[in-house]
């Protein structure tokens, strides 16, 4: 089937996608299930935070209203669907701290992203990363990283970690892979300087990657028109092309995805797309996030632009699914989050032998350290162990 | 044979390239104007742009971008022109390269050598003089190798592009162009030196002279002083800060009872400031004297030549410290 999305995507030094995007009912069910456990599992990680089961910061990426720690409370469910909607698993991701969704939309459990918010055995990392660092080797999913920018990726702090995701596309060329590199970052990230020199080695090399702009208007507190002089990311690539696309809609963001994939895997270099989203939650558990903006803005949006609202309606308007079929959906992944939840704080914690494991690879003549002179390699006393 | 420090790393490099298609050389000017240095010469041609990558001046972004292509399986070999322009880029080298392995359980390993000269080279001031290795050897995560002759260069360099770890190689621009005698073990392609195994380069009984690059060779200058005085001392080459052999130390320190540190690098939480701790730990009942650090001056580095040579150790200075462990 044949959907208009409503939002027209802007270009930049390109010809943009058509509005009409080809779809079916099986994938805007799947988007829809897919953005429903996302937001549930949001919900239940506030839930979590709040009874201090998890610990540390944690960033979600829900669009409600609440208040969380540093995870990353978006909307942002859209672009996570859509995009794994026009990418395989041999397409490489990196991404910011405001990562549950992402390892979710890569194949990850929602058992592995409760379990890691919790610290536990069981986690995408077993434990050793938390809420900013998950990964999936497995589907070239490179993190989750606490640094704004490294990637590329975020939408505040201070590091960009974007020339990550221009490695990730290096190595595909150099392997002569039909296969491109994903880097998110949100508009806080957008100002670091690594992410324009790595845009610029990517245009100079031709490497094929994406840059995702999440542009949810705010880093941290900060509105965009406080932090960015243009805050049309899409066109800050300069020379490299760019695409504004409505973020809130997972249709618009896989035909966005689709179109760049297509532009870099032909050989024509990096392109930038930013997607216009929003964040209903404070930027982190700690942020109530009413202090910089009213909650009509956050009631409209909400309203207006919900991305898992909007796959519903969708459903409704073209008939592809009954009342009774949609609640049945919902349900079904409320009990997986719920099980995961459960799950998740039933997991051991890692074993105390997990402290000193995995500093190097090979590991001949390391001497790892422990609190005192006498706790060298083998565990002694100090930490519980005989 | 004889052979340079330049001409060692630029042919391990080159056979590593030639065994692993995943090797390939990034940084500023390492191909079309064959290396700031000229450890890259001939690499260009031999093995092409596509393997021998002229980056722009933009540290940030090629080290985050050789982290990225460790991460897919790649094998970078990043040089900075020098280590003061790493600081642009530590940012990757401490938060993506050391931690990842760490952070993902072990499921992503980011296989790279970072290198370039480090250390003061003459007469190029304070932003350009500076030793770094205390930095790198206190992350846990990274291996820090620190050669100072031919053989180390050669045998260390392939060791190190073939490690899967993230390797810091920390270069003397100073002993690029000296020749050392060069073994034929050294010599063949297959030769690895073992990361984290010191080096008695001087058996020696009544003090033990421990250092890294090119203080070695101020160290056995000076012991060859000291041997005209009677006393005979040990030198060992640390080769790497991390892991360090402390096991080496320890054991020369239980024969001589005595040691001495030599570095370039600043005395404050510097190298020889660890090592220090580590004797106390490991050999404290064999000491019969304190141990001493010999560093560079805790000051910026001067420009005018009678200065710097002042900031920096020399021979007579580790000849007069030796004699004071000593009690001569």
């Amino acid at each position: 089937m044949m959907i208009d999305v409503p939002i027209p995507f802007v270009a930049h030094r390109i010809d943009p996608p058509s509005q009409t995007v080809e779809t079916s009912k099986a994938e805007i069910v799947d988007m829809f299930t897919q953005s429903y456990l996302m937001r549930r599992l949001e919900i239940a990680a506030d839930v979590l935070y709040k009874g201090k089961f998890i610990r540390g910061f944690c960033h979600l990426y829900d669009g409600q209203a609440r208040s969380i720690s540093h995870w990353s409370p978006y909307d942002r469910e859209a672009v996570c669907v859509g995009m794994e909607a026009a990418l395989n698993k041999d397409d490489a991701i990196v991404t910011s701290y405001r990562d549950h969704c992402t390892h979710l939309g890569r194949g990850g459990t929602p058992l592995e992203v409760m379990a890691e918010l919790m610290g536990r055995i069981d986690g995408a990392s077993k434990g050793m990363g938390g809420s900013m660092h998950m990964y999936k080797r497995d589907a070239h999913f490179f993190g989750g990283n606490g640094i704004v920018g490294a990637q590329a990726s975020s939408d505040w702090s201070p590091y960009d970690r974007t020339p990550i995701g221009a490695g990730l596309a290096f190595a595909m060329q150099y392997e002569k892979k039909p296969n491109v590199a994903v880097a998110m970052y949100g508009d806080g990230a957008a100002n670091q300087g690594q992410l324009f020199e790595a845009l610029n080695i990517a245009a100079l090399w031709d490497l094929p990657l994406i840059y995702v702009c999440e542009n949810n208007h705010y880093g941290m507190g900060t509105a965009i028109a406080k932090s960015a002089k243009s805050p049309e990311y899409f066109k800050r690539g300069d020379y490299v092309p760019g695409l504004k696309v409505d973020g809130m809609d997972a249709l618009a963001v896989k035909q966005a995805i689709k179109f760049a994939k297509e532009h870099c895997v032909s050989g024509k270099g990096p392109i930038v797309l930013e997607m216009d989203t929003y964040r209903y939650h404070g930027h982190s558990m700690s942020d109530p996030g009413s202090t910089y903006r009213t909650r009509d803005e956050i009631t409209g949006i909400r309203q207006e632009r919900d991305p898992v609202e909007r796959l519903r309606k969708l459903i409704v308007e073209h008939e592809l699914l009954d009342t009774a079929e949609i609640k049945a959906i919902e349900k079904a992944q409320r009990k997986i989050v719920d099980e995961a939840v459960a799950a998740g704080k039933a997991s051991p914690e890692p074993p105390v032998e997990n402290l000193m494991k995995n500093m190097n690879q090979i590991m001949d003549n390391v001497v790892v350290r422990g609190v005192d002179s006498e706790a060298r390699t083998h565990l002694t006393e100090a930490y519980g162990v005989k | 044979t004889m052979m340079t420090v330049r001409d060692a790393l630029n042919s391990a490099m080159a056979e590593e390239m030639e065994r692993d298609q995943k090797v390939f050389i990034m940084g500023e000017e390492v191909g079309d104007y064959q290396g700031a240095y000229k450890i890259t010469k001939g690499l260009i041609q031999r093995f092409g742009p596509e393997r021998v990558r002229d980056t722009p001046i933009t540290e940030a972004g090629f080290a985050g971008l050789a982290c990225g292509a460790g991460f897919m399986g790649l094998k970078p070999v990043v040089e900075f022109m020098t280590f003061n322009f790493a600081m642009q880029a530590i940012d990757h080298i401490v938060n993506t390269a050391a931690k990842t392995l760490y952070m993902s359980a072990g499921t992503i390993s980011c296989p790279i050598v970072f290198r370039g000269p480090n250390g003061a080279a003459a007469g190029v001031g304070a932003q350009h003089s500076q030793c770094f290795a205390a930095w790198y050897m206190s992350i846990p995560g990274l291996k820090v190798v620190v050669p100072y002759d031919a053989e180390d260069a050669r045998g260390l360099m392939k060791a190190a592009i073939r490690d899967p770890d993230p390797v810091i190689f920390l270069e003397n621009e100073l002993l690029y162009g000296e020749s050392f005698p060069i073994s034929k073990e050294a010599l063949s392609p297959e030769h690895v030196a073992p990361l984290g195994k010191a080096l008695v380069m001087r058996p020696g009984s009544d003090v033990t002279l421990v250092s890294f690059s090119k203080m070695v060779g101020e160290c056995k200058k000076a012991a060859e002083e000291l041997a005209k005085e009677g006393i005979d001392a040990e030198v060992i080459n640390l080769r790497c800060l991390r892991p360090l052999d402390r096991d080496a130390i320890a054991a020369s320190v239980r024969k001589t009872n005595r040691i001495v540190v030599v570095e370039e690098g600043w005395p404050q939480a510097g190298v020889g400031a660890e090592i220090a701790a580590m004797v106390m730990e490991d050999a404290f009942d064999h000491l019969d004297a304190p141990v001493e650090r010999i560093t560079g001056v805790d000051i910026p580095m001067p420009y005018a030549k009678n200065l710097e040579d002042l900031a920096l150790p020399k021979v007579a200075d580790i000849v007069r410290v030796a004699k004071r462990v000593c009690y001569k």
